[in-house]
C-alpha cells in the first residue's frame, strides 16, 4: 500500500490535550504524547487508567471531547480514511465476525480496505502460517480458543501492512510459544521501519520488549520517554508502582498468616 | 444466604437500569402490560365465584396446567431462563447446595414473568372465596403452583443444556422453534372449527390433568368444595411430592452441570471461502459475502429465511380458508417488506464486531450497498416468485404488472429505509450466538418505537404504487395496474439509491457513535 502522502518527519502518533469524560467521570484528562516513528512503544497503567479509551480515540473508534490526534501527520478526526489506512489496530474487548472461518475473516479485513484479491490471498496464507493457524484457518472463529482468537485478530490488523500498529493487550490469553512468535514478528516489523504501540499490564514484558514507555493513571500521563529514562535505574515494575502510588501495606492481613 | 441471593438479584436488576435508562422504560411498560393482564385474569377469576364448584375447578385446572406447561417448555425452546444469577458463577463460593437451589429458585420471582405468575396463580383464591377453607387452600396451592412453574422451567433448561452443548444444535433448534409459533394462528383456526367435540372433552381432560404435576395444585380447592377432604389432602401431598421431586431432580442436574461443565462441542468441519469467491473482491462485495455467510450461519438471520415458506401458509389459513383466496395477492408485497426489513438492525446484529468496519475505514456507502446486495440476492427471487405465482394461479394474469411492481417497490423501499435506519438506530438485540428469541430485559420499548417508525415510513412510501394497484383491482382498469407497476419500480429504485446514499453518509459521520452504541448493548 502506498504511503507517499505521509509526512516522513512527523511522529508516528501525536496526541495533544486529549480529553474524554463519561458522565461525571473524567476518563482521559488532557493527555499530550508523541510516539516516535520506529519505536516500540509501551502504554502501561493500572486498570481503568484510560489506556483503552486513549487508544480508542487515537484509532478513530471513539470521538474525543477535546484535543487532537495525528497519525504520521494526518489528523485522525479530520481525515479519518487516510489515517485509518496507515493504522493497524487490535482492539480489546470487541467481538469478531466469528461465524466466518479464520481465513475468511482475514480475507474480509483485507478486502474491506480495498486491497486486491491476489495480494490479500497471499498475505492471508503468510499470516496464518506465521501465527501457526494454518490448520485452524478453515474452522469457524467462534470455535477458536481465546489465544487463537487474539492471533486471528492480530492477523486482521496486519493484513494491509500498516505503518503504525496499535495493539490493546495483545498477549492476554496467548500461550508462551505464540507470544514469543508474535514478539518476533513485532520486533522484525519495528526493525524495518514500523511503529508499534502496545498496552499491557505486564511490566517485565514491556521492559524487555519496548524501546519507549508511557505511564497513565486516572486519565493523566505520569511519565513518558525511553524505557531507560522512565525507569531511572529501577526495574520498570518498581518505578511504575512508585509513580502510580498505592503500593499496599503487606502487614494489613495478619489473619491471612496460617502458621 | 437465600436472602443474600434475592438481594443480589434485586441489585443486579437495579444496576442494569442505571446502565441504560431505556431498559427501565421497557420494564415499566412491560410492568404496566403485566398489570393489565393480571387485573383481567384476576377479575375473571373474581367473577367465576358465582359458578358451580365443578365448573370453577375445571376452568382453573385447565388454565393452571397451560401456564405450568408454558413455564416448562417455552424457556426450553427459546433457550432462556433469566440467567441474571447464573448457577455456574457460584461454583467457587461455599454455599450449601440446598441453599443455593432455593435462593436461585426464589430469585425467579424477582422479575416480571415470575411475579406475574405468582400473582395470577395465587389470585385463584378470588374464585374460591365463597368458603374460608377453599379460599385458604387456593391461596396456598397458588403459591405452590407458582413455585412448581419456576422449578420446572429450571429443570427442563438445565437438563436440556446438558444435551444441547453443541452450538449447531442451538442454532438449528432456535430456528425450528419459529415454525410452531408461526403456525399457531392457523392451527387455532382449524382447532376452533372442531370446538363442538371439545366441550365434552374438556371436563375429562381437566380430571386427568388434576392428577399430573401440571394441574395437581389447582384441583385441591375443588375437592374441598365437593366435600371430599381426604382426596384434597391426598392431592396436596401428591403435589408436594411432585414439587420436591422436581426440586431434587433440578438440584442434581444443576450439580452435575457445575461439577463437570460441558464444554461446547466444537465443530471440526472445514469451511472454504464460500461466498467470498462469489461476490466481487471489492469492499462492497466483501460486505455482501460476509452478510450472505451470516444469512445462512447466524440463526438470527435464519429466522427471516424460515418466514419465507411460512408466510404463504399463514395467509392461506387465516384468510384463504374462508374463501378469500385473493388475499394471497398480498403475499408479494408482504414478503418484500419483510425481507427489506430484515436488515434494519444489521449494525445491532454485528454487535462490537462492527469495530472492524470502523477501523478499516469502510465507506458508509460500500457498507450499506454490500448489506443490501446480500439481502437482495435472497429477497429478489423470493419476492418475484411471491408476486408472480398468486395472480397466475388465481387466473388473474392482468394483475401481474401491478403485483410485480408493488412487490418490488416494497422490497426496494424496505431495503432503502432499512439502510438508513440501521445507520442511525441501534438497539439491544440478541447477541451473536444467542437465541433469536432472547430479548434483553426492557429492550422491547425502544425496539417497538424504532420498528413502528420504520414500518410507518415504509407504508407511506409504498402508498402511491399500492393505491394504483388497488384502484385497478376495484375498477378493473388494467391501465392503472401497469401504471402502478411502473410507479412502484421507479419509486422503489429511487428510494433504494437514496437510502444507501443517505445511510452511507450518516454512517460515515456517525461511525464512532454507532460503535459506542453497540458497545453499550454488548
Amino acid at each position: 500500500m502506498s504511503n507517499s502522502y505521509l509526512d516522513p518527519g512527523a511522529p508516528a502518533l501525536s496526541i495533544r490535550e486529549l480529553g474524554k469524560r463519561f458522565g461525571a467521570k473524567v476518563a482521559v484528562n488532557g493527555i499530550s504524547l508523541d510516539v516516535p516513528t520506529g519505536s516500540f512503544f509501551g502504554l502501561v497503567g493500572p486498570n481503568g487508567a484510560g489506556k483503552t479509551t486513549t487508544l480508542s480515540m487515537a484509532t478513530g473508534l471513539m470521538r474525543p471531547d477535546a484535543g487532537q490526534i495525528w497519525v504520521h501527520g494526518i489528523d485522525v478526526w479530520e481525515q479519518p480514511l487516510k489515517a485509518k489506512a496507515a493504522l493497524g489496530v487490535l482492539a480489546d474487548g470487541v467481538r469478531l465476525f466469528d461465524r466466518l472461518s479464520g481465513r475468511q475473516l482475514v480475507t474480509y479485513a483485507g478486502l474491506l480496505r480495498g486491497m486486491d484479491r491476489a495480494t490479500v490471498d497471499e498475505r492471508t496464507e503468510d499470516l496464518l502460517r506465521v501465527l501457526d493457524l494454518e490448520d485452524a484457518g478453515s474452522k469457524l472463529v467462534v470455535d477458536y480458543s481465546a489465544g487463537m482468537t487474539k492471533k486471528i485478530a492480530l492477523a486482521t490488523a496486519l493484513i494491509h501492512s500498516p505503518r503504525l500498529l496499535v495493539l490493546d493487550e495483545p498477549f492476554e490469553a496467548v500461550d508462551p510459544v505464540s507470544a514469543a512468535n508474535i514478539r518476533g514478528i513485532l520486533a522484525d516489523y519495528v526493525a524495518h521501519g514500523g511503529t508499534v504501540i502496545v498496552s499491557s499490564h505486564v511490566m517485565d514484558l514491556v521492559q524487555r520488549m519496548c524501546s519507549h514507555v508511557a505511564v497513565i493513571a486516572n486519565g493523566n500521563l505520569l511519565a513518558a520517554g525511553s524505557v531507560d529514562e522512565v525507569r531511572a535505574g529501577m526495574s520498570l515494575e518498581d518505578r511504575f508502582v512508585d509513580l502510580v502510588g498505592g503500593r499496599g501495606n503487606n502487614e494489613g492481613l495478619s489473619w491471612l498468616h496460617t502458621s | 444466604m437465600v436472602a443474600y441471593l434475592l438481594k443480589l438479584k434485586l441489585l443486579l436488576l437495579g444496576n442494569s437500569f442505571r446502565r441504560s435508562p431505556w431498559q427501565l422504560v421497557g420494564v415499566i411498560l412491560a410492568g404496566l402490560y403485566a398489570l393489565g393482564v393480571i387485573s383481567m385474569l384476576v377479575s375473571a377469576m373474581a367473577f367465576l365465584v358465582d359458578r358451580e364448584a365443578t365448573f370453577i375447578s375445571m376452568v382453573l385446572v385447565l388454565a393452571v396446567s397451560a401456564i405450568t406447561l408454558g413455564w416448562a417448555l417455552i424457556p426450553l425452546v427459546a433457550f432462556g431462563v433469566d440467567l441474571t444469577l447464573d448457577p455456574a458463577r457460584f461454583t467457587t463460593f461455599a454455599i450449601s447446595r440446598p441453599q443455593l437451589a432455593i435462593g436461585l429458585l426464589l430469585s425467579g420471582f424477582i422479575g416480571i414473568p415470575g411475579l406475574l405468575t405468582l400473582l395470577v396463580l395465587s389470585g385463584q383464591f378470588l374464585a374460591w372465596r365463597a368458603e374460608l377453607s377453599t379460599l385458604l387452600a387456593a391461596l396456598l396451592c397458588g403459591v405452590l403452583a407458582a413455585m412448581l412453574c419456576l422449578v420446572l422451567a429450571r429443570l427442563t433448561t438445565t437438563t436440556m443444556a446438558q444435551l444441547t452443548g453443541s452450538r449447531r444444535f442451538k442454532d438449528v433448534a432456535g430456528i425450528l422453534v419459529i415454525i410452531p409459533l408461526m403456525l399457531l394462528g392457523p392451527l387455532l383456526v382449524v382447532v376452533t372449527d372442531g370446538i363442538d367435540g371439545l366441550t365434552d372433552l374438556l371436563p375429562r381432560l381437566a380430571q386427568v390433568l388434576g392428577w399430573t404435576p401440571l394441574g395437581v395444585f389447582a384441583a385441591v380447592p375443588g375437592d374441598l368444595a365437593a366435600g371430599s377432604t381426604a382426596v384434597a389432602v391426598g392431592r396436596l401431598a401428591l403435589g408436594l411430592l411432585y414439587l420436591a421431586a422436581a426440586i431434587w431432580a433440578w438440584e442434581r442436574a444443576l450439580h452435575r452441570a457445575m461439577e463437570s461443565p460441558r464444554s461446547a462441542k466444537t465443530s471440526t468441519k472445514a469451511v472454504g471461502m464460500g461466498a467470498f469467491n462469489i461476490f466481487p473482491s471489492t469492499p462492497t462485495g466483501a460486505v455482501a459475502a460476509r452478510a450472505m455467510t451470516y444469512w445462512f450461519k447466524d440463526p438470527r438471520y435464519g429466522a427471516s429465511i424460515v418466514m419465507v415458506p411460512l408466510l404463504p401458509v399463514v395467509i392461506w389459513f387465516s384468510a384463504g380458508l374462508n374463501g378469500g383466496a385473493e388475499f394471497m395477492l398480498l403475499l408479494g408485497p408482504l414478503l418484500g417488506v419483510l425481507m427489506g426489513f430484515a436488515i434494519s438492525a444489521d449494525v445491532s446484529y454485528d454487535s462490537t464486531a462492527f469495530c472492524l468496519h470502523v477501523l478499516s475505514g469502510v465507506r458508509g456507502i460500500h457498507d450499506r450497498a454490500g448489506r443490501v446486495l446480500a439481502c437482495a440476492v435472497i429477497g429478489l427471487p423470493v419476492t418475484l416468485l411471491a408476486s408472480i405465482l398468486p395472480p397466475v394461479l388465481l387466473g388473474r394474469a392482468e394483475l401481474l404488472p401491478a403485483s410485480i411492481g408493488i412487490s418490488l417497490c416494497a422490497l426496494l423501499t424496505g431495503l432503502g429505509v432499512s439502510s438508513v435506519a440501521s445507520a442511525r438506530f441501534t438497539y439491544s438485540v440478541p447477541l451473536p450466538g444467542e437465541s433469536p428469541f432472547k430479548t434483553p430485559p426492557g429492550a422491547g420499548a425502544r425496539i417497538a418505537v424504532v420498528q413502528l417508525a420504520t414500518f410507518s415510513v415504509m407504508g407511506v412510501l409504498l402508498a402511491p404504487a399500492a393505491g394504483l394497484g388497488l384502484a385497478q383491482y376495484l375498477t378493473g382498469n388494467d391501465l392503472l395496474g401497469w401504471l402502478g407497476g411502473v410507479v412502484g419500480i421507479v419509486i422503489g429504485s429511487v428510494l433504494l439509491v437514496l437510502g444507501i446514499r443517505i445511510g452511507g453518509r450518516w454512517m460515515d459521520r456517525r461511525a464512532p457513535e454507532l460503535m459506542g452504541a453497540v458497545m453499550v448493548n454488548k
